[in-house]
């Protein structure tokens, strides 16, 4: 209890779906008493507003549910079409790879690190 | 300018969008852009594939391959029949939205894409062609 999630998207998700993880989510950090969410999306060859929208939404609602998120692994190809498309990723802590998201998560949440 | 060859593609429900990425995609890689410009022309179809759908209840997308003297591109043209767009100059503006989206799709799009052209009356749909480049 008091751990981190560890959620890995791994297929291109359509809207509906993303919705459905955040739902599930959401739940999974109250049942799991989860502090911090670290959500990889190595995987992801394309993040648009939705999919953008979402990772902002489960930021927003971990942050009310007392739960840290770090979103992790963003190719750069993904970055630099985000900033094209205008999208503001406020309020987004992101890191690198896993272990720099477990980092950051430390830091966020027990102010170690 | 020649069409070298083109696929049409629906959009109905949520899982069209992702088979529009997934189409564009594929097109993309065959005509060899590198993966930023890959990853701009998926991302602008999956924000007017969504406009589509979500304004119009769906429409169609036509994905065309085309050259000219210069060069190559990918030319892709969203249709619907939906109500249309009153003020298209205020649907263009960033965070400008009629529905429950961001409104970045039609801005974004624009920006993620060489040439854009949208048409649309009240009434009578709308038609927007995003052109990216090699």
């Amino acid at each position: 209890m008091g751990g981190y999630l560890l959620v890995t998207i791994q297929v291109d998700m359509h809207d509906r779906l993303a919705l459905t993880l955040q739902d599930d989510l959401t739940s999974q950090i109250v049942s799991h008493r989860a502090r911090g969410v670290l959500i990889d999306i190595s995987a992801l060859e394309m993040v648009d507003s939705f999919i953008g929208r979402m990772l902002a939404s489960i930021a927003s609602m971990s942050r009310l549910l007392d739960a840290e998120t770090v979103v992790v692994g963003m190719q750069p190809s993904v970055a630099i079409t985000l900033v094209e498309l205008g999208l503001p990723m406020k309020g987004i802590r992101t890191a690198l790879d896993v272990e720099k998201g477990i980092q950051a998560l430390k830091e966020a949440v027990d102010g170690t690190g | 300018m020649k069409v070298v060859d083109s696929q049409v593609l629906e959009i109905r429900a949520s899982e069209d969008i992702v088979a529009v990425r997934q189409a564009v995609r594929k097109k993309a890689v065959s005509m060899g852009f590198g993966l930023v410009d890959q990853t701009k022309i998926v991302t602008a179809s999956s924000e007017l594939a969504r406009n589509a759908l979500d304004y119009a209840g769906g429409g169609v997308l036509n994905l065309e391959h085309i050259e000219n003297e210069m060069r190559t591109g990918l030319k892709l043209v969203f249709e619907d029949q939906g109500p249309g767009i009153a003020n298209i100059d205020l649907a263009m503006t960033d965070g400008y939205s009629t529905g429950a989206g961001l409104g970045l799709g039609l801005g974004g799009a624009k920006r993620l894409s060489n040439e854009f052209e949208i048409h649309s009356k009240p009434g009578e749909g709308t038609r927007i062609s995003v052109v990216r480049w090699r």
